[in-house]
């Protein structure tokens, strides 16, 4: 009984947060737009009994699905969110690599120090860390000050509201995800390991390829699915450091959602992109288990 | 036809493989090793034995490189090998840990170093099959190191650190981790593969029987000084030191002023006792201050005083340590001192002849004690 109560938790938790959120989303997306509140139908009414579920059903359609495949601006919006989640995930890799990597050499007693530092910006609300991102890059923001201070350049870069701003902050903000996981398989790894890759021969930059690194693949792998998969929905990052040409799944849906007031097809943008989703997120788990496996 | 001893440290002529020329190592004001030389020859089975923090490992880390020299040089076939990079090293160290590569096989640890020599594929192929032979591995070549037991991986650990053939091999506590009886014949184990190989091995342990067992030589070291460097059962036999005498083995040490009488001295252990006596060559100089080092298994124990034995004192056993195949009885002297004697169980113990608070002789011979003067 207990046992069983234990297990139930979690699936109740999963069915009321997920299961059941996503079949009435997927519902919507089955449904048509309608001047109404709320905005689509059918909707769902049990005073006609049977048959008035059979007509339920009858009413639900792919229609907006089919749709999503007419107008090139969704696939293109995919694309180029994922075009965007892949390049931040690398450029959050080149940076988070060096800096955990950094952490797992330090001595023992700053690492406490560093690893707060690291999560130290969680504390500080998401919204505002953004806004401060478009007070440093803007046209007359701290940075073009700055450079322009040293005369490294002479009239002001355009930074905020192009892709490059995108990735500027997808990197910053996800960068303590790649860095935790590649930091606590470092901190792991035996250091005599590097000392007997030394004795056989290697000089110390073969043995960080020939060894750490390897011995890092899974921090390296659950890092960057910790940053493509939220990267690829994101959307307060290109809607407020992107400009008018940068295309992500995120604004694409926000747009049918609010302006547009088109649920059902802002639905089927969220199905096809929990679908596309799905894929990173299995491999994830695989790494995660076989991470387990090898640790047992 | 009498087989030649092995015994290049006793030739003028022989060239060292390994000398360490006033060598002082320092960790901030700590000194790790304190002006300390040593030659070691080649093909021998080298034992740095001492206590935890005697600097054992210090030295075998200096000698592959992980850590400089403060002052002094260690030449390695009769070359300054201070410049030289770990990598670039002809010594290759098997570590504690064993340091095997997790991601990698047993076939792919044991080539990794072959590999960073840019060997042929041919005969890399060829020396790793003979790594697995040696160390009877060939039916776990394709398994990781965490798929095999700790015995097969201090074997692989082995096989690699041999792979390349090195001038010089370091064994850092190579069998700490395994337990007694498969430590025993692992010992046997690495003696055959040193002969075999024909490889000069440097074994740091701080295990006193296996020291004995695996090397030719043992260098007994404290406080980062070499307190004795010999042969094993001149270690045993002839202690330079009360503190080797005291940590090779089990030992009666016993204290006393010492004067020369005849071929020896004669040493006053306690006020109204007979004088005990002992044949050395050792001067002890002007002072009359000495230690009387006596195994336990030289003194013998009897019911009564036994005749023509050089020394012989009346006690009482205090305690009896039964190890199956020999008994250690602790005898107490009138004067407090316990001493320790050793007996083969030849007999059923129902028919032990002496038991607790039995009066008894325990005695020696002229030869069986060492005199030392520190």
């Amino acid at each position: 009984m207990r046992r069983l109560f234990l297990i139930a938790v979690p699936y109740l938790w999963l069915l009321a947060l997920f299961l059941v959120p996503f079949l009435i989303v997927l519902k919507i997306s089955l449904s048509d737009i309608a001047l109404a509140i709320p905005p689509y139908t059918p909707t769902l009414d049990f005073r006609e009994g049977l048959s008035g579920i059979r007509d339920f059903f009858g009413q639900l359609d792919f229609e907006n699905f089919t749709f999503l495949t007419t107008d090139d601006l969704y696939w293109k919006a995919y694309l180029s969110s994922l075009q965007i989640a892949l390049l931040s995930t690398v450029l959050a890799l080149l940076v988070g690599y060096p800096i955990a990597y950094g952490m797992a050499q330090a001595a023992d007693e700053w690492r406490p120090t560093l690893m707060m530092l690291v999560i130290l910006p969680f504390w500080t609300s998401f919204l505002i860390r953004v806004y401060s991102w478009m007070g440093i890059l803007s046209q007359e923001g701290f940075l073009n000050q700055f450079l322009l201070w040293t005369g490294i350049i002479s009239t002001p870069l355009t930074i905020l509201n192009t892709n490059t701003a995108v990735y500027i902050g997808i990197v910053y903000t996800y960068l303590p995800f790649m860095i935790l996981p590649i930091y606590s398989a470092l901190e792991k790894m035996d250091s005599s390991l590097l000392e007997a890759a030394e004795d056989l021969g290697c000089s110390r930059i073969s043995a960080f390829w020939l060894v750490t690194v390897p011995l890092s693949k899974n921090g390296i792998i659950a890092g960057c699915f910790l940053v493509f998969i939220p990267a690829i929905g994101e959307f307060v990052i290109p809607s407020l450091l992107g400009g008018s040409q940068t295309l992500m799944i995120g604004k694409v849906l926000y747009e049918e959602f609010f302006s547009n007031r088109d649920w059902p097809v802002a639905s089927a943008v969220a199905v096809v992109l929990l679908l596309i989703l799905i894929i990173p997120i299995i491999l994830f788990q695989r790494n995660e288990q076989k991470q387990r496996e090898a640790e047992e | 036809m009498a087989q030649t001893v092995f015994a290049p440290w006793n030739d003028p002529d022989a060239k060292p493989l390994i000398q360490f020329q006033n060598v002082t190592k320092k960790f901030g004001s700590f000194v790790a090793i304190d002006d300390l030389s040593l030659d070691i020859y080649e093909k021998e089975f080298f034992a740095l034995l001492g206590p935890s923090g005697c600097g054992k490992t210090t030295m075998m880390r200096m000698l592959a490189g992980f850590e400089s020299i403060t002052s002094g040089t260690i030449r390695l076939a009769g070359e300054d090998i201070d410049p030289v990079p770990p990598n670039k090293r002809a010594v290759n160290m098997m570590f504690q840990s064993y340091a095997l590569f997790p991601h990698l096989n047993i076939w792919e640890n044991i080539a990794f170093g072959l590999r960073r020599d840019k060997m042929p594929k041919d005969q890399l192929q060829a020396r790793v099959e003979e790594m697995l032979k040696l160390t009877r591995l060939e039916k776990f070549a394709r398994r990781k190191p965490h798929q095999i037991s700790g015995g097969q991986r201090q074997r692989v650990a082995l096989a690699r650190s041999l792979a390349k053939a090195p001038k010089l091999l370091l064994l850092d506590e190579p069998l700490g981790a395994l337990d007694k009886k498969l430590r025993q014949d692992t010992q046997f184990e690495l003696m055959d593969i040193q002969e075999s190989t024909n490889t000069t091995f440097v074994i740091v342990t701080h295990d006193q029987e296996e020291a004995m067992t695996v090397a030719s030589r043992v260098a007994v070291m404290d406080e980062g000084r070499l307190i004795q460097v010999s042969t094993p059962d001149q270690i045993y036999e002839y202690p330079n030191s009360v503190y080797v005498a005291d940590f090779i083995g089990d030992v009666n040490i016993i204290e006393g002023h010492a004067s020369k009488a005849g071929d020896g001295y004669d040493i006053v252990y306690a006020e109204g006792q007979p004088k005990l006596h002992a044949k050395t060559q050792t001067d002890l100089g002007g002072s009359t201050k000495c230690y009387l080092a006596v195994r336990p298994e030289k003194v013998a124990i009897s019911a009564d005083r036994p005749e023509n034995v050089g020394n012989a004192v009346q006690g009482k056993i205090l305690d009896i340590a039964y190890l199956g195949n020999l008994s250690t009885y602790h005898v107490e002297l009138p004067t407090g001192q316990v001493i320790k004697a050793q007996a083969a169980n030849t007999r059923r113990l129902a028919r032990r002849s002496f038991t607790w608070e039995d009066d008894v002789w325990v005695s020696w011979t002229d030869t069986a004690g060492v005199v030392l003067g520190q």
